[in-house]
């Protein structure tokens, strides 16, 4: 049946993909760095004592301290591998809560109103499991968390605390050093978790810096292939595994590591951190053409999250008004253009995103969004290829709908 | 963002969606009517051009919604035109929901919102002319009862702070 779609869509004369967020490409380097890792090299398993083992074994160690050194840790002992950035997030919540149980019952764990799911989803799942209150600590119209009234929520009882370092939709900054400092001091004893799957490769991210005490990182977020999560977890911080079965290299997560994927990961990380700001400001120029681009060709829109600095130098987020976002987004398909949108009727609950809500958009802004990500393999003529296909696109959609003003 | 589901649209779909027909309202219609509203991010308006003997001449639509939505308003038009009223009563969601290949069941709601409006308007017209025929009933047909649920769901939800999403 999706054969027959597919026809029906046909092949448009020419393809950028925007999705990003929700992964898909990856860059050819990336793609011959993991070929070797299936049949020709290092394609045992890490943990059996053969040459391939061995080889797989390398490779999963050079990762990792590669990694260590672009985040400003100490040991590569503190990284784990798990299969997704929503594994890492689901390790650090369950695992921790799960972990120190027994002198957690009435504490809190708080988390921010815009996180990814994979942070809210099993906050509440273990809060309920062994009796934790879940609080989520609202956000301003930017999706940043006011410092004045993060203190308000802070307290001893206080267990976990995990807030993102860039948010996943709409591009926000957080001021997370500033965070921190007031959560050490107002409570000392409580965890601190960052998702920093957003930020990785956009903007310096080192644990060292923001004295966190788990960090998640995600492969596909920076181009590698999904199928990769990474968990940092500072020494004497205690965890639990979450799922159980047959250990490998990590104590942490059972099941053999995807040496492959992870060295896919790997060339994504060369590639990100070998001209970090000439990459940055690459995606900065496509960002801010596209915006702007935007902004000039068609009228009655809504930019979501921060403009200047404390965006994510890869976010373009966008409300339409009067058109419906996955109308857009089949539309734009139709012309080559691939993004996604956080309206209730792309969402499995028909709920549309809970990033947008809780910046206080209305439901009408919210239904109309669009998420663009650039990155390093885009080209300025991709963005000029959006600005000539999305402004006739969403004409179309608003000529068929009933909201639009009428022309007098 | 949210959590996703998959949505393996047929064909169809697809054809309505690029090539919507009777799109954009009729100039005086002889009853148009609304269901769903923007907050669903759903919203169907339906026109209307009936005959002295109850028979729909013209058929419009205009649609704030997804591309099922869209695809469910434009086909109801289609096979409404040259009906008698009565005979357009008797369409319900699943037909148009067949028509278009099988919607996915999490998009029922896109025909079931188109034929609310179908039923509306013919109401609608009813109370216009001040008559009631037998064949229609008091009771509303569940299209009616759905988009009105739908609506007044929304309805209470926008009234206060948005819907934190609970956890599945």
């Amino acid at each position: 049946m999706v054969k027959e779609l597919l026809k029906e869509h046909g092949t448009p004369s020419r393809e950028v993909y925007f999705d990003l967020e929700n992964s898909g490409y990856v860059p050819d380097e990336v793609v011959e760095a993991m070929r070797p890792f299936f049949n020709k090299y290092g394609y045992g398993h890490p943990a059996i004592t053969h040459k391939p083992g061995w080889e797989a074994l390398d490779l999963l160690i050079e990762t990792k301290e590669l990694v260590k050194r672009t985040v400003e840790a100490s040991n590569t002992e503190d990284f784990v591998f798990t299969h997704s950035g929503t594994e890492a997030n689901n390790l650090a919540i369950q695992g921790y809560v799960i972990a120190n149980r027994k002198n957690l019952r009435g504490k809190k764990l708080l988390v921010s109103s815009v996180e990814h799911l994979s942070v809210i989803f099993p906050a509440e799942f273990v809060g309920e499991l062994f009796g934790l209150k879940v609080v989520r600590i609202p956000v301003d119209e930017e999706g940043f968390i006011n410092p004045e009234i993060l203190k308000y929520y802070v307290d001893k009882d206080t267990a976990l605390v995990s807030i993102q370092l860039v948010n996943h939709e709409i591009g926000t900054i957080q001021r997370l050093k500033e965070l921190i400092d007031i959560i050490r001091d107002y409570s000392p004893e409580a965890v601190i978790h960052t998702d920093a799957s957003d930020a990785y490769g956009r903007i310096k991210v080192s644990v060292r810096e923001l004295d966190v005490d788990m960090m998640t990182l995600s492969s596909h977020k920076i181009q590698g292939p999904r199928g990769v999560g990474l968990l940092y977890i500072k020494e004497n911080v205690k965890i639990e595994p979450i799922i159980r079965g047959q250990l490998s290299v990590e104590k942490l997560w059972p099941g053999v590591e995807l040496i492959p994927l992870i060295a896919g990961f790997k060339k994504a990380i060369e590639l990100a951190f070998n001209k970090f700001e000439e990459n940055v400001s690459h995606m900065i120029k496509l960002r801010d053409k596209l915006l702007t681009g935007i902004l000039n060709s068609v009228n009655e829109v809504v930019v979501n999250g921060p403009l200047g600095d404390r965006r994510a130098p890869d976010n373009v987020n966008i409300s339409f008004r009067y058109v419906e976002g996955e109308a857009l987004t089949v539309e734009l398909s139709r012309h080559g253009v691939y993004v996604s949108s956080g309206s209730a009727c792309s969402s499995r609950f028909l709920e549309p995103s809970h990033v947008l809500l809780a910046i206080g958009r209305e439901y009408e802004l919210a239904h109309g969004s669009i998420l663009f990500k650039v990155s390093k393999h885009h080209k300025a003529d991709d963005i000029t290829y959006v600005l000539e296909v999305l402004p006739k696109s969403v004409e179309r959609l608003r000529s068929l709908s009933p909201l639009t003003p009428k022309k007098a | 963002m949210s959590s996703r589901i998959p949505l393996p649209y047929s064909p169809e779909v697809l054809k309505y969606f690029k090539n919507p027909k009777n799109a954009g309202p009729i100039e005086n219609p002889t009853v148009q009517s609304v269901a769903g509203s923007p907050a669903c991010g759903d919203m169907i308006k339906l026109y209307l051009k009936i005959s002295n003997d109850e028979i729909i001449e013209k058929a419009s639509f205009e649609s704030y919604g997804c591309a099922a939505n869209i695809a469910a308003a434009s086909i109801l038009t289609d096979l409404i035109t040259g009906k008698t009223l009565r005979e357009a009563w008797s369409i319900k969601w699943q037909d148009l929901s067949d028509k278009l290949g099988g919607l996915p069941p999490i998009k029922y709601h896109c025909s079931v919102l188109a034929v609310g409006a179908l039923k509306r308007a013919v109401r609608s017209y009813y109370s216009i002319i001040g008559k009631t025929p037998e064949w229609l009933p008091s009771d509303l047909t569940v299209e009616e009862k759905q988009t009105m649920e739908e609506e007044e769901l929304i309805e209470r939800m926008y009234g206060r702070q948005p819907k934190e999403p609970t956890s599945r």
